[in-house]
Order: C-alpha cells, then structure tokens, then sequence
C-alpha cells in the first residue's frame, strides 16, 4: 500500500507513457491495415484516408471504447485475488504494455504480422500466471476471448462472402450495373450508418453519462442510417455525373459508384478499430491509474475515466500521423487489385464484426478479422489472387505472439518489482 | 518497418500480364502480313527483317509467358484453377511459336509462292489472323469476368464471342482446302521439295487459327468449373 503512496507520481507517469507508446504503436502498425484496402482500391486518397482515421478513430475509441477497456483491465485478471498486494497489479499491467509495446516494434521491424490484441493479452496472462498466481487468471473469460479470436476472422469472413454475393445479384450481373449501383449502394450505406450509430448509442455513450433506452436507441439508428444514406445518395448523384460510357471497360464507372461507398465503409472501419484496439493501450493503463487514484484500493466497480480515452485516441492519431501514413501508402501500392466492389465487402464485413465484439467487450484483433472478410471475398470469387501462405504465417505468429508476449511481460514484472522494493 | 503483411495477403494478379501475353502473340502472328508482301516482291532483305521482328516478339512472348509461371506459386488462391490458367497460357504462347516457324521456313529456303497462288494465301493469313485477333478479345473479358465474380452475364457474352471465334476457325479450314486445291493443280510445274514446303506453309497458317479457337476452349474450361 506504502508504495503505491510513495511512488504515485513517477508510477502514474511511467504508465501514462507505457499507454502512449502502446497507443503509437497501434496508430502506427494497426490502423495502417485498417484504412489500406480504401486506399489500395484507389476510393479515397491517402490524405483523406488519415483524416479519415483519425476522426473516426478518435470517434471509436472514445465513443464505443469502454467495454473493451474494461475486459482488459479487469475481465482478464480477477483484482479480488490482489486485494492484499495492489502494487503487484500495478507492476503487471505496466510491464504488459511495455512487453507488447516493444515485441509490437520488434515483430513489426522484422515484418511479422503480429497483433496488438493477441501481444496484449499474451502479456496480462502471463505476468499473471508467474507473478501472481495461476489462479489469478479469469480462464472463462480468456477462453472466450481466444475463442472471438477464431469466430471473429471466421464470422467477417462469412459476412463479407454474402455481402459481395449480394452485390453481384444485384448489381454486378445485370443488365445494367450502373443504374443498379446507383439504386442500390445508398441502402448498403444505410447499413453503415445504422451500425455505427446503434453501437455508439448502446454501448458508447454510457461514460458521457447520457442514457438512452433500447427503443430509443433503435430510433435514433434509424434516424442516424437514413441521414448517413442521405448523404450517399447525394454523393453518389454527384459521382455519376462525370461518368464516361466505354465498352471495353464498362465496369469502370460502376466502381465509381462503388467508391463512394467505399468512403463510409473506411469511416466504419476506423471507427471498429478505434473502438476495439483502444483498449489495448488504455486498458492496462486505466487499471493503474485507478489503484493509484484509489490509494491503492481495488475497486470492482467504477467506470473507465473519459480522459483515458482520449489519451487512448490521441495517442493513436499521433501515431497515426508520425509514422502510420507511410505504412498506409505501402500497403495501398500493394493491394491495387482490390477494386472498390471488393474493398467494400471486405471492410464492411471486418467493421461489423469488430463493433459487434467491441460492443460485447472481446477484444480482437482487427488485422485478422479483415483477413478473414478479404478470404470470404475470395471465396465468393471475386479476388483474382490471395496469397495463402500469408495465412500460414499469421496462424504461426499467433502461437509464438502469445508465449513472446507472456515472456517479456514476466520479464518486466520482476524487473519493476525490484526498482520499487 | 514498412514491410506490411497484410499488402503481403494480395497476391500478383496473373489477369493483366495474360492478356498482354496474348496481346504479344496475336501482334507477333500479324507481322506475317508484312512479311508476306515482303516475300512476293522478292525482298528478302525487307523479310529478313521482319522475320527478326517476329523472333523477338516471340521472345518476349517467351519471356513474359516464363515471369507469369514464376509468379503462379501453388499457394496463390485464385478464383480459377491455377493449372487451367498455366494451359490457357501455353496455347496462347503456342501462336507466337507458330508465327516463328511460318517466318523462319519461308525465309530459310527462300520459299517464293507461286503467282496463282499469292492472292488465296494472302486471303487465308488474314482469316487466320481474325480468328487470333478474337482469341484476344475473349481474353480480354478476362477482367470483366473477375469483376463480376463470374457472374451468368459475363459468361453468356464470353460464350458468344467464342462461338464467333469457332466460326472463324470453320471458315480457315475451307480456305485451307481451297488453297491446297489450288496448289494440287500446279504442283506437276513446281519443284517437289518446294511443293512439300509449300503444304506444310499453309498447314501452319491454319494452325494459327486453330491454336486461337483452343485459347478460346480453354477459357471455356475455366468457366465450366
């Protein structure tokens, strides 16, 4: 407890900065995978791509954050076992982030495709298991969470593969695709819009303080899908204007349309990101700041503080901004050949499964859940090559993600176990 | 730290180079035509040339034919089988080789075709040379195909300009007839080995479109499964 007291700046400090590079580390690394596909597929630049991100990263993290932080901070671990040693929790979330944060820059320096989700979690568990007790560990919790890590790729990719069906139904193979584009793209826009909107009404404003019913919420969706709709109808009115009619590519203008849509599937998928990967960073970190700003007392119950998600946000954006744009540019170069009637299916796919898990508080980890929407994509035929040995090696790092994880984060624990006592 | 593996989850797309693939070979089968003209006026400079041309349009053809296979690993997943592509691209090479061999017989012997029968030959190149220039066009629905994710639409239209490339190979075969006729009927006054020539010459011209019309099969294939 004494140590707690004695030491509460410099700890708060030190777990303030681990967050933040944690939270630079996802800008820079995650939200890359995040907006790439809107930029491979050429539907927005990647100027409008990181303004894109950091909005609605932003909006994500602060706005539908919460669960997830939570399940990190005390889903994982149950603090009624530290009751006595506060410190010991203290340590271990704080040797968690360094330990993800800095395998996070190692895997990404040698360009494995690891996640911050799987390294985070990796790390509690194991500082946890060595440092505490093994039966510390909330292992029905752990097992859900490993479990949304299998369902989460699997599920994306079903969602994306009939999205894409139903977009070769009813537009692709028409008679005439352009005019059904036209038609029916404002109502997948509608999608988005209802989305978002139901998962930031239910799950996100509860930390504002404002309270809204389930009716109600449902309401203000509907309200909130129909005006994002408005939107795309007029966006799209305005992009089939300069449309150029030509045989040999008579797809081309179709895309066009498709592009627009793209638009709102990239906000949807930064805000997805924001909102689930936030917590990786602010997890831990809200877990210190509150035993500090207790005095040491565990507490069960009190909600994550607003400023942490902005902190969470922020940190992202910056890191978003110093050196994520680079990443966004390579993999946009790499992936032309993801057209925007693709790009779509995939994001919107990968988006909807991340709010559904951020709004139950799994964390999962975004990169992989898109992988599996792009593989339902190519699974309905529409991609014209997939590597399949990149799924081996993201299937590889996840097995050594975890132990690497736990490793470091051991590591740490008992090296900030001896600086303060 | 720019190695991004998610870039690394899209494969290289072997759509756009097949096409250009096809695209060199129907241009390398074409130069025929110059070379021909070159042939009856009795240049062989100007045909020595132009059979270089060819030789290097077929290496080029060669050259990208060998990069796509490179770049086709067995652990691409592609929306068509991996070996119905690897074929599709051998016959398409095949028009090419084709071409090679017309240029470098004629020119090695010096081959002159009789008068009576420039006129008939030329005629039958230039069929040939269509039904190519369709075997291009069907590859180039390659990419709408895709983009529709092989949609019925696509492959109704795909159908119909393989029926109009079929058509142009039936069409080759009876010029080809004709034309042998014709040479049957003056080769008491030709030279024996040049008359042997001179038939295998047209056979290969009637070769290139048969090739065409089995680039055409094979796309058919791939759509089948």
């Amino acid at each position: 407890m004494n140590i707690i007291v004695e030491n509460a700046n410099i700890l708060m400090i030190m777990a303030c900065c681990f967050g933040l590079f944690m939270a630079w580390g996802v800008g820079a690394n995650d939200v890359a995978n995040a907006m790439g596909t809107s930029v491979g597929s050429k539907a927005i630049t990647i100027k409008q791509a990181i303004i894109i991100a950091m909005v609605f990263e932003f909006a994500g993290a602060y706005l539908a954050g919460g669960e997830v932080t939570a399940t990190i901070r005390k889903g994982i671990i149950d603090p009624g076992m530290l009751g006595d040693q506060p410190e010991l929790l203290v340590y271990g979330m704080m040797s968690a982030l360094l330990a993800a944060g800095t395998w996070l820059l190692i895997a990404s320096l040698l360009g494995w495709p690891v996640s911050t989700t799987h390294s985070i979690v990796g790390a509690i568990v194991g500082f946890a298991v060595v440092g505490i007790s093994a039966s510390a560990v909330n292992w029905g919790k752990v097992g859900t969470i490993v479990a949304s890590w299998v369902v989460s790729p699997v599920l994306a990719g079903t969602l994306s593969y009939w999205l894409f069906k139903s977009v070769q139904k009813l537009i692709l193979n028409t008679e005439d695709p352009f005019e059904k584009a036209k038609r029916y793209i404002p109502f997948y826009i509608f999608l988005v819009g209802f989305m978002i909107s139901m998962v930031t009404m239910t799950k996100g404003l509860k930390h504002t303080g404002l309270k809204v019913g389930y009716g109600e919420a449902l309401g203000l969706s509907l309200i909130g899908g129909l005006a994002t709709m408005m939107l795309g109808y007029y966006l799209v009115q305005r992009a089939s204007r300069n449309a150029v009619i030509n045989e040999s590519d008579r797809f081309a203008n179709v895309e066009k349309i498709f592009a627009v849509l793209m638009i709102f599937t990239a906000c949807s998928m930064a805000f997805a990101h924001g909102s689930n990967d936030v917590a990786n960073a602010i997890g831990p970190l809200a877990a210190v700041v509150s035993i500090i700003s207790n005095d040491g007392a565990i507490l069960q119950k009190s909600a994550v503080p607003g400023w942490l998600l902005l902190l969470g946000g922020g940190g992202i954006v910056l890191g978003l901004a110093t050196y994520g744009f680079k990443v966004i540019a390579t993999i946009g170069r790499k992936i032309t050949h993801l057209t925007p009637s693709r790009g779509f299916a995939a994001e919107l796919g990968a988006a909807t499964t991340v709010v559904i898990a951020s709004g139950t508080g799994l964390p999962i980890s975004t990169t992989h859940t898109l992988v599996g929407a792009v593989l339902g994509v190519g699974l309905a035929r529409g991609i014209s090559a997939l590597n399949m040995r990149m799924i081996r090696t993201i299937f590889a790092s996840w097995i050594i993600t975890l132990p690497a994880g736990a490793g470091l984060a051991i590591i740490f624990f008992f090296m900030f176990k001896g600086m303060f006592s | 730290m720019n190695r991004s593996f998610f870039g690394e989850l899209f494969g290289r797309s072997p759509v756009e180079p097949i096409q250009k693939h096809i695209g060199i070979c129907h241009d390398c089968a074409t130069q025929l035509q110059p070379f021909l003209k070159a042939v009856y006026a009795n240049n062989w400079e100007e045909a020595s040339k132009i059979q270089t041309d060819i030789v290097k349009l077929e290496n080029e053809a060669d050259d990208l034919q060998m990069s796509i296979r490179l770049h086709l690993p067995k652990s691409l997943f592609m929306p068509v089988p991996r070996t119905d592509l690897l074929d599709l691209l051998g016959t398409q090479d095949k028009i090419a080789n084709r071409a090679k061999d017309i240029a470098g017989i004629m020119l090695g012997r010096q081959m002159a075709i009789p008068k009576p029968l420039q006129k008939p030959v030329s005629d039958y190149l230039k069929r040939s040379l269509a039904a190519s220039e369709q075997a291009r066009k069907v590859i180039n629905e390659l990419d709408e195909l895709i983009e529709t994710g092989f949609g019925g639409r696509e492959i109704k239209l795909i159908d119909k300009l393989i029926t109009k490339l079929n058509s142009l190979e039936l069409e080759t075969d009876e010029i080809e007839i004709k034309v042998r006729g014709e040479l049957f009927l003056i080769e008491k006054d030709l030279d024996p080995v040049d008359v042997m020539f001179l038939y295998k010459v047209i056979e290969w011209i009637g070769d290139l479109a048969d090739l065409a019309e089995k680039v055409g099969q094979r796309l058919q294939l791939l759509l089948a499964r």
